[in-house]
């Protein structure tokens, strides 16, 4: 899990919220027990549907706002890292 | 009774607007007090004075000039940490944030602006709102300033306490499983979450997505509501947003409640650790929704026993996703690693804080392939359980009343290392949240130790106006309130906070 | 080439596109190629806290123009977050449709006659693009990396076609007929150098007679219709080689190396990413009505091999020769054919239109595509008739896709003065009438000295004349 979430944790950590994360698991086990037949999944509370928007240009940041913010920039770009591996 | 502290948002918006107040004047009042109080309790992480002063100086120039700068003329206004505002930092408490300043201010600041509030910081919260004492902040708790050795609450901890206080009339919190009204009824103020998609999400940094609500913190329901009307309505940048005009509450307070049928939610009131303090005043608070014309009658929704584990299953997923983007890339914090991956990994280890983690890991578990059906999907359809049951309830009753929370509130400390007690403490408010519904709490009067206790009005979708008008009712008949210990000089008179403020330095 | 004796290939292929809008699916920034990086970014393609994504309307209706153009159901659909950890992408998901799509089960035939069946046709955002700095190059050994969101949020579909395609000419051929729909549709430009258009193939191979399916290989950077051709071929030699050598082939993703001609793996499947797919929360579900739905289809104007058959029956005479067949796939996939419809309609023959539009259109199509048909066929006219030569008529058709204009204004504007029938004769009679003895030996049998009366000719008009339209002219005067 903590690969997954991309969270370097301790040992330390990782003993501590085995446990705690285990006795929420439980508590959350009622939900999985349930009889939900019939009951169709909801993800939103409301039923909207097609918001949309017109195809239509707002203006874009100013890059050197953007990239102020940036940890570490080089030529206009965010800098980072090598990268090990291809998007998936 | 006469300083600017404990005098109403309306009627500090309608002195700046009759010119008989002036709009600086009113927030230099504030920033004092923030000065002299804040650094005992916490609630502020970053005073916003210079752009406080100059846009009070706009308000006032705007009356001078014959324009009317809108319904919140010069009230001071503290916001969430978590809402953006340009310019000035967002940190969500965390550290993986600090530093980072938005290029963009949410909806809901811009409509303040809108409506001539001035906005005086922003307000400590648990890290990412992730939390319900404010203890989990990377930069130190907020107390609470009844009793500064207690918690005020949380998530919204520090808009709670600074409202407690008489540090600002109004304040901006985000409501995602009771982050809200939790704080408010640990603070003794009012707290209102809104219908999902009456106020804007633009510009609210995300926890749980389709659970996350901005709304208002005051002193009174008719503060609250008029904050509500303020910041309400629809925002093409949401998608989410309802396209619904929102009720207008601010003329349903003093509507009053005859003839209301009231139900007196049993799953809500009698649950297992609610403190018995708090269950009487709920009792009490019902005996004067009757005796000021409503029909009271029991009602039990026993679905509701499990919205808190769904949504303790819900909300970690989604905010697993949403907090996926505190890589170390494009803004914020970040630790150097061998190659991109590392860096990320070292970064969010560093950057999140112990209960963010927690729920992050959680939140994976609860999405991940083998496991999504019982968990995430299994959640998902107990929440159309609980908004069916709702619906039924709501065949019968115009409005819910309950606890707010199981205990009035507890010692810093208490609940750090259990977090499924901590999660306890939101289980009379969750419900509405996966619902969508509007509710809000109400002091209504003290436990036995002099805490404050707060009684929840439930309402159905867009039922915004009934509940405030109930909520309002029993304000009225609500039994005095001990002030607050630690809190502006005006609120309190002259001086008397200041003793007990050295009790919090954090 | 096909699959080697007693083998076959199975191959489906996953097309990107990117939609031709004016702004990004979920923001109104720019969707433009070529920008200076991080310019068309804003708070919602960055993922900055806070921003949310709020659904172009355009994209959704050009994502129905290539549903209904392949034939597809166009459904309810739900976008969902497709979770994991990349620096092109923003917000570290992607926001993609996954078990509802806007578009299923559809297909498309091809030019040779076969179908391939279309699974699915979804909405989802593009990454931004991530370049490497450093030793090598590519991605090992690399110092460090360079990010640029100008992409990020860009709407794409991406088209996954059945298992239905057996070889790599076949594969080719449906990337082709995918490119031509998409840009006859209006959805997309279908630049594959540019990556508006990208490939990947899924290749398995199994024994002729086998009804399972082998471990497929999914091949990543293909970008020409030549590499995808070439990618495949050598994935399914490399496949049949693994296993007549006592291998296994392993599901894997694989590169394309241009250079080498050659797949190289990149990921094994068993470090497989677990997406944690969940319904986008920020997102409502989209639900096109049927009125909408129908409007959709019915603007949608013929597509590519209807208008090929429309061309080739203009051309008439049976089937028409591959070079012929070459020039109609040219024009209609350039969306030149409505010029040959409209100068043969004109009563200019088909074959010249056919030329002039497969040469000397084709060779600047954007420009082409903004000709006035009716002047593209008075300028065709003009040289049917022989007012023009054909240089003086390519030269014209310049002009005219340059600036637009009247033809025979152009051709006035150059000096090409059109030479009328009648005075082209008066001039031939006249050098006729001065060089009898010439005139006798031409008429006696001696062809070559057609040369002499045209130079003539040609000098007493100053060039304006029609070599072929002097030929004629001696001929009938030779009787």
């Amino acid at each position: 899990m903590a690969r997954l979430a991309r969270i370097a944790l301790t040992e330390d950590e990782l003993d501590r919220y085995a446990p705690q994360l285990a006795s929420v698991l439980e508590h959350a086990a009622q939900v999985a027990a349930l009889d939900t037949a019939g009951a169709a999944p909801t993800a939103h509370p409301f039923p909207l549907r097609n918001v949309l928007r017109p195809d239509e240009p707002r203006p874009s940041l100013d890059p050197q706002v953007v990239l102020a913010e940036a940890p570490a920039a080089e030529e206009g770009r965010f800098r980072v890292p090598r990268i090990l591996g291809e998007a998936p | 009774m006469s300083g600017a502290a404990t005098t109403p948002a309306l009627a500090i918006a309608d002195a700046v607007r009759r010119r008989e107040r002036r709009a600086v004047e009113v927030v230099e009042e504030h920033l004092a007090a923030i000065a002299e109080v804040d650094g005992g309790l916490g609630c502020f992480l970053e005073v916003t004075a210079d752009q406080a002063r100059r846009r009070a100086a706009e308000v006032d120039a705007a009356v001078d000039a014959g324009r009317d700068p809108g319904p919140l003329a010069g009230v001071p206004v503290a916001v969430k940490d978590n809402l953006c505002t340009q310019g000035v930092p967002t940190t969500c408490a965390s550290r993986i944030l600090q530093g980072w300043h938005p290029p963009y201010d949410a909806t809901v600041v811009t409509r303040l602006a809108g409506a001539g509030a001035v906005v005086v910081g922003k307000t400590n919260l648990d890290e990412f709102a992730m939390g319900s004492s404010t203890e989990s902040s990377a930069f130190g708790p907020t107390r609470n300033p009844h009793d500064p050795e207690r918690v005020p609450g949380g998530s919204s901890g520090g808009s709670a306490a600074a409202v407690a206080a008489g540090l600002a009339p109004l304040a901006l919190g985000s409501d995602t499983g009771g982050s809200i009204r939790q704080p408010a009824a640990l603070c003794g103020v009012v707290g209102m979450k809104p219908t999902y998609g009456t106020v804007s999400r633009y510009g609210l940094v995300a926890f749980a997505s389709s659970l996350d609500q901005v709304g208002p913190f005051a002193r009174s329901v008719a503060d609250a509501a008029a904050l509500y009307d303020a910041i309400a309505g629809h925002d093409p940048c949401d998608s989410t947003s309802l396209h619904q005009v929102p009720p207008a509450c601010g003329p349903a307070v003093g509507s009053g409640v005859g003839g209301l049928r009231v139900g007196l939610v049993t799953e809500l009131t009698e649950a297992e650790g609610v403190q018995a303090d708090v269950r009487r005043r709920v009792a009490e608070a019902a005996e004067a929704l009757a005796s000021a014309g409503a029909t009271v009658d029991p009602v039990s929704i026993p679905e509701l026993r499990v919205a808190l584990p769904a949504y303790y299953l819900l909300a970690p997923a989604e905010a697993s996703s949403n907090l996926a983007r505190y890589d170390g890339v494009r803004y914020g914090l970040r630790v150097d690693g061998d190659d991109v991956a590392d860096m990320n990994a070292r970064t969010r280890e560093a950057g999140f804080g112990a209960e963010v983690k927690r729920r992050i890991l959680l939140g994976t578990y609860a999405l991940s392939a083998g496991y999504y059906d019982a968990y995430y999907g299994q959640a998902q359809r107990v929440r159309t359980l609980i908004i069916q049951a709702f619906r039924r309830a709501y065949e019968d009753f115009d409005v819910l009343l309950s606890a707010t929370t199981p205990s009035t509130a507890f010692r810093l400390g208490e609940k750090v290392d259990d977090p499924l007690a901590m999660y306890l403490s939101d289980v009379c408010t969750i419900p509405t949240n996966l619902a969508g519904h509007p509710a809000m709490s109400v002091p209504f009067g003290t436990d036995g130790a002099g805490l404050p206790v707060g009684v929840q009005v439930l309402a159905p979708a867009l039922g915004e106006a009934v509940m405030v008008a109930a909520a309002a009712v029993l304000e009225q008949a609500a039994p005095p309130t001990s002030l607050p210990t630690v809190a502006a000089p005006t609120l309190t008179g002259a001086g008397t906070g200041r003793g007990a403020a050295t009790g919090g330095a954090r | 080439m096909s699959a080697p004796d007693g083998w076959e290939a199975v191959i489906g292929l996953e097309v990107h596109c990117e939609l031709r809008t004016r702004t990004k699916l979920f923001c109104g920034c720019r969707n433009a190629f070529g920008s200076e990086p991080n310019t068309n970014v804003c708070p919602v393609c960055l993922g900055l806290p806070g921003s949310l994504p709020v659904l172009n309307e355009a994209a959704v209706e050009l994502a129905m123009r290539i549903g209904a153009a392949l034939h597809c159901e166009i459904r309810p659909s739900v976008f969902h977050r497709k979770n994991y950890f990349y620096p092109d992408m923003p917000k570290d998901y992607q926001v993609s449709q996954y078990d509802e799509p806007i578009n299923v089960d559809g297909y498309l035939d091809l030019p040779d006659g076969s179908r391939v069946g279309i699974v699915r046709a979804h909405i989802e955002e593009d990454t931004g693009k991530t370049s490497h700095v450093g030793e090598t190059g590519r991605i090992h050994g690399a110092g460090h990396a360079l990010v640029d969101y100008n992409r990020a949020g860009v709407p794409l579909v991406e088209i996954v076609s059945a298992p239905d395609i057996t070889t790599a000419a076949q594969a080719r051929l449906y990337a082709a007929e995918l490119r031509a729909i998409l840009v006859a549709s209006g959805a997309s430009d279908g630049r594959m150098e540019e990556g508006s258009m990208r490939v990947d193939a899924n290749v398995s191979v199994r024994r002729v007679g086998d009804v399972r399916l082998g471990t497929r290989c999914e091949v990543k950077n293909l970008n020409s219709l030549r590499s995808l051709a070439r990618a495949v071929d050598h994935e399914i030699e490399r496949q049949v080689g693994v296993i007549e050598s006592g291998g296994v082939v392993e599901q894997q993703t694989r590169h394309w190396d241009e250079d080498q001609g050659c797949t190289v793996a990149l990921r094994s499947k068993e470090e497989a990413f677990d997406y944690r797919y969940f319904p986008e929360p920020d997102l409502v579900p989209l639900d096109p009505d049927a009125a909408w739905i129908e409007r959709v289809r019915a603007s949608l104007g013929p597509m590519p091999a209807d208008r090929r058959a429309a061309v080739t029956a203009l051309l008439g005479g049976g089937e028409p020769s591959d070079a012929r067949s070459d020039q109609v796939a040219t024009v209609v996939e350039l969306g030149l054919d409505h010029l040959v419809t409209a100068a043969a309609s004109a009563g200019v023959d088909p074959a010249l239109a056919l030329a002039r539009t497969a040469n000397e259109a084709a060779a600047a199509a954007e420009a082409a595509r903004s000709v006035d048909p009716a002047a593209y066929a008075a300028l065709l006219q003009m040289e049917q008739r022989q007012e023009l030569s054909a240089t003086q008529a390519k030269a014209v058709l310049a002009e005219l896709m340059a600036g637009g204009g009247d033809p025979a204004q152009i051709a006035g504007r150059m000096g090409f003065e059109a030479l009328a029938a009648d005075s082209l004769a008066e001039v031939v009679a006249a050098v006729v009438a001065e060089h009898p003895d010439e005139w006798e030996r031409f008429c006696g049998g001696e062809a070559k000295l057609a040369g002499f009366f045209t130079g003539h000719v040609m000098r007493r008009t100053q060039g304006k004349a029609n070599g072929k339209a002097v030929a004629a002219e001696l001929a009938r005067l030779r009787g």
